[in-house]
């Protein structure tokens, strides 16, 4: 009898299953990115931008620190990684997401007119990938917001999005993070 | 082997009573022409049917009775009727020479409460919704609506309410499959019901003092006549491209061995709206169910397995990040995924089995009392999977439930007054996988339970009855839970639950909280019978329903929302009084029933907005579970019309009012008002040919809080605010569904029924505001299902 046998099997499995039940011991989250870190050298100087949220999905929000202020017309050579620090040690995000380039893409917006940032890496289909851009500051000064934006499982070929607007991507968002800014 | 078919149809309005009972029925043959003269031979009266087929015998006292109907060339028919009501026995009897035999029964078992209706789910809509779930087969039954999230996750809503106020007893054994989750439908294979019942209240005390919102009584097949049959039917589907078997075999006895087994496969892929393919929506469900009984004339041993398995893929447009996420979906009102079709589950999916096992044991001690005695062991495994970096095939949810419960009950009939007692107790022990990587919804628990109660009916006169009871629940549950340190103290935990803390960590508190209910609950009613089929049905109950996990303890994001949900320590039991009247008549081609009720719940607990969290991902609104103080009303209408022989008419409708009395504003997910009316059309002569077609509509719900919430989403780097309707409720819609049917024999020996339906025949555009994914997608379109069904 077919059906005996599954009933048989299954009471095993009940039991087995059941004998793993008294663990106590901490999740270790290793879905979350905790940390973002974005690196600008240009001029001489090489200021980071940090986001650093320790407690995840918790009630705090995240520590922002910005190392300096940007210098009118200039070109920085950025790049960004994203971190896991509540592992131990901390675990790099960033070597995941290039492994799946075609999902992922970071933005970058900056108000104020205050400069322009451009890809300087591509997934295998071509398209940008984002962990690493040229930044270069206008003639204006003043403060404003640098946000970015890391989007996973987004539509690449939407209208615009390889130029770097967010507005049609789709996908869930991973990382949003703003930085107030100076242009000096 | 000669072979015949018996039904069964019983009233629904059914009562128990020692006054006098009528048994009646036709007699027809295979091709329903009357059978003018067949011998009914009871121990009481015999009789012969006349012209037209038909029989009646007058003035039978309850219990069971033994009808032979016997007629020259065709098998005589052996059959025990347990009579408790006039019962209407229609038999077709076979001729001699054939060889199979089937048997289809359907028979009030006994009533779960006599002053509060119970609405029995039809054959025919357990039939239809074979490829679907438990709770669309119970959408039939006025004031029962839907709760969903997708296409393939459905839980039954009875007036208004829903999960850990609609307990669902499968063979008495309360289903403990995570119920309290929005998201996780009942873990139950429709096709293994034999019967189901809907009990719109907490009347029921022998099964739990807590039902708040009423109950789902499901019993399995069983047979008491001498014979072995079996059932195959067969669904496909066009939307989904999938479908289900299910095949059946019952071997039936009147003493001696009895038993039943069934297995059921479901397969789907991506289900499609009318305008795109619902990604990732395709569902798989593999479910075995068994039993063996031994009856004998004083004792019967039974013992039961089902086991549920099914992977369901969730709707992959509705996995998002943050609140900008979920803005551009209500806005862009098309998900941001739509994949050609497929039959594969990606995740996010869940992942679940149930186990159900249990063994009962029922002593006769006299003709009027008896004892009976279950243990049952149900073990849930429920994982649910989730996108993840690195494409890992581990899940972001692990829980396991194992409960174990021993009940037993005592029964006692006297002429006038029934009694029942019972003492039952409970020990569960839920399991969070820590080794999942995210930290858990719900912590690792155990609870024990135990509870007592007495249940009476006496009947005054044989129109006048009144029924009560009384039962006492005693609870306890210990979690270990960690909390963030910072949410321990954004919760204000530490002044009020230092105890509790047993460990910590470098970011976390170990926590071991307990909690103890002591719960009392009650139920009295009155049913009076008038003149002319008049009916009148008036129950109140009392019921306490105690913190869930999830209202306790939940603690994080929810993606498909994109809110942070926090449960509380300080959460008390929540008190429900319900008033329900049930009005009924019958008239000679046309009957109807109005059941208004009135509903005060203190210390409701549900989910409010209460602010904003900012995390690396955005930010987030964050919802609290909170209490106040609810009051709901409505009102459930249906009625039936023979207009002519062939023709029939349906017609119900449900209105449920919840109001929010401390914040003077509506109950949030109250189902919109619905008309459903049907029409059908019946030629037995030709096939049994049936045609029907259905109207469903629903109406906008106008009363709904408004929790909608000013967010700053980032455009050209610049924070612009903007309004996330989350509040707004859908437009009404209207659907039409057709339903046909035929009956053949199948190589002169099967009975086959074939059945062509259609849902959605419009392929109508729309959303519904009790989906949980109405934010990311209309709901299915047209499906058009052929369905084979064979008795053998």
């Amino acid at each position: 009898m077919k059906n005996l046998k599954i009933m048989a099997l299954a009471l095993t499995a009940i039991f087995t299953f059941n004998s793993c039940s008294n663990d106590d011991s901490p999740v270790v989250e290793e879905e979350l990115i905790t940390t973002l870190i974005a690196t600008f050298v240009g001029g001489g100087q090489t200021i980071t931008l940090t986001s650093r949220d320790a407690d995840g999905d918790g009630p705090n929000a995240p520590v922002i620190t910005v190392s300096g202020n940007f210098a009118a017309s200039t070109t920085y050579s950025g790049s960004v990684q994203f971190l896991n620090e509540l592992e131990n040690p901390a675990e790099d995000i960033t070597e995941e997401i290039e492994e799946k380039d075609l999902e992922h893409q970071v933005f970058y917006q900056i108000s104020n007119s205050l400069g322009s940032f451009t890809y300087a890496d591509f997934d295998t289909d071509g398209n940008p990938l984002g962990l690493e851009f040229t930044f270069v500051t206008g003639a204006n000064l003043g403060t404003g917001n640098m946000t970015f934006t890391l989007r996973h499982l987004l539509n690449k070929n939407a209208a615009g999005v390889s130029a770097g607007n967010i507005t049609n991507a789709g996908g869930s968002t991973d990382i949003e993070v703003t930085f107030p800014v100076i242009v000096q | 082997m000669r072979y015949l078919i018996i039904l069964f149809f019983l009233l629904w309005f059914g009562f128990s009573s020692y006054g006098q009972f009528t048994l009646s029925g036709k007699i027809t043959n295979e091709k329903n022409q009357p059978l003018t003269g067949s011998h009914i031979h009871t121990k009481y009266l015999n009789n012969a049917s006349n012209p037209i087929g038909e029989f009646e015998i007058n003035g039978l006292p309850k219990g069971e009775l033994r009808v032979y109907i016997s007629y020259l060339g065709y098998k005589t028919c052996d059959t025990l009727v347990d009579i408790t009501e006039d019962v209407v026995l229609n038999v077709k009897l076979k001729p001699s020479e054939t060889n199979l035999e089937e048997i289809t029964v359907k028979q009030k078992v006994s009533q779960v409460s006599n002053s509060l209706a119970e609405q029995q789910i039809s054959k025919e809509s357990m039939e239809r919704n074979s490829s679907k779930t438990l709770a669309e087969a119970l959408k039939e039954v006025s004031g029962v609506s839907l709760l969903k999230t997708g296409t393939s996750i459905v839980k039954p809503v009875i007036n208004g309410l829903h999960s850990s106020r609609v307990p669902i007893f499968s063979n008495q054994v309360r289903l403990e499959d995570q119920q309290w989750g929005t998201e996780h439908a009942p873990n139950f294979d429709l096709n293994a019901a034999g019967k189901i019942s809907v009990i719109k209240g907490a009347s029921g005390l022998q099964y739990s003092g807590d039902a708040v919102g009423g109950m789902v009584v499901i019993e399995s097949t069983n047979v008491k006549q001498d014979t072995l049959f079996g059932k195959t039917m067969i669904s496909g589907s066009s939307n989904g491209r999938g479908g289900t078997i299910s095949s059946s075999i019952h071997k039936g006895n009147p003493e001696g061995w009895r038993w039943n087994a069934l297995g059921t496969l479901t397969y789907f892929g991506d289900r499609e709206a009318p305008d795109y393919v619902l990604s990732n929506s395709g569902n798989r469900e593999l479910n075995f169910s068994g039993d063996v009984s031994y009856v004998k004339e004083t004792y019967e041993l039974s013992a039961f397995y089902s086991l549920y398995n099914a992977t369901i893929g969730i709707l992959s447009a509705s996995h998002i990040g943050n609140v900008t996420d979920l803005y551009n979906s209500i806005n862009n009102q098309i998900p941001y995924i739509i994949d050609d079709f497929t039959y594969s589950i990606q995740h996010p999916k869940q992942a679940i089995q149930h186990h159900l096992m249990k063994l009962n044991y029922l002593q006769k001690l006299d003709e009027s009392s008896s004892i009976s005695t279950f243990y049952s062991l149900q073990f849930n495994k429920r994982n649910e999977f989730d996108l993840r970096r690195n494409n890992e095939n581990k899940a972001a949810l692990d829980l396991q439930l194992t409960t174990h419960s021993l009940q037993s009950d005592y029964k006692k009939e006297w002429t006038q007054f029934s009694f029942k007692t019972g003492i039952s107790g409970l020990f569960q022990n839920n399991f969070a996988n820590p080794r999942t990587g995210v930290r858990p919804l719900i912590p690792t628990y155990v609870r024990f339970d135990t509870g007592l109660y007495g249940i009476g009916t006496y009947e005054i006169k044989e129109d006048l009855v009144v029924d009560g009871g009384i039962r006492y629940d005693f609870s306890t549950v210990e979690a270990t839970k960690y909390y963030l340190k910072s949410r321990w103290t954004e919760r204000g935990y530490q002044a009020d639950f230092w105890g509790i803390i047993v460990d910590e960590t470098a970011d976390q508190w170990l926590t071991k909280p307990q909690f103890t209910f002591h719960n009392i609950s009650a139920s009295v009613g009155v049913r009076k019978d008038f003149q002319q089929d008049w009916k009148w049905l008036n129950n109140i109950s009392l019921s306490n329903r105690n913190p869930n996990p999830s209202e306790f303890f939940s603690d994080g994001l929810h993606h498909s929302t994109g809110q942070i949900e926090l449960g509380d320590l300080r959460l008390k039991r929540e008190e429900s009084i319900k008033f329900s009247s049930s009005l009924s008549k019958k008239w000679n081609v046309f009957s109807m029933e109005v059941n208004p009720y009135f509903h005060q719940i203190t210390n409701f607990m549900y989910l409010r907005p209460v602010g904003f969290e900012t995390t690396i991902r955005g930010a987030f609104p964050v919802w609290e579970f909170q209490q106040t103080n609810a009051r709901l009303f409505g009102l459930d209408f249906h009625s039936q019309w023979n207009i002519h022989s062939n023709w029939q008419h349906k017609f119900s409708f449900a209105y449920v009012n919840g109001e929010d009395l401390s914040e003077n504003q509506p109950l949030i997910d109250m189902p919109p008002m619905t008309i459903s009316t049907s029409i059908q059309y019946k030629k037995e002569e030709w096939n049994g040919l049936l045609l029907e077609l259905q109207s469903e509509s629903v109406f906008r719900q106008h009363r709904y809080p408004d929790f909608n919430f000013e967010t700053d989403i980032i455009v050209d780097g610049e924070f612009v605010p903007v309004i996330v309707d989350i509040s707004t409720p859908p437009k009404a819609y209207q659907l039409f569904h057709f339903y046909s049917e035929m009956k053949f024999k199948a190589f002169k020996k099967l009975d086959t029924t074939i059945a062509l339906s259609v849902q959605n025949l419009l392929n109508t555009d729309y959303r519904d505001y009790l989906n949980r994914q109405r934010f990311f997608v209309d709901e299915m379109g047209r499906n058009i299902q052929l369905q084979l069904k064979i008795n053998y």
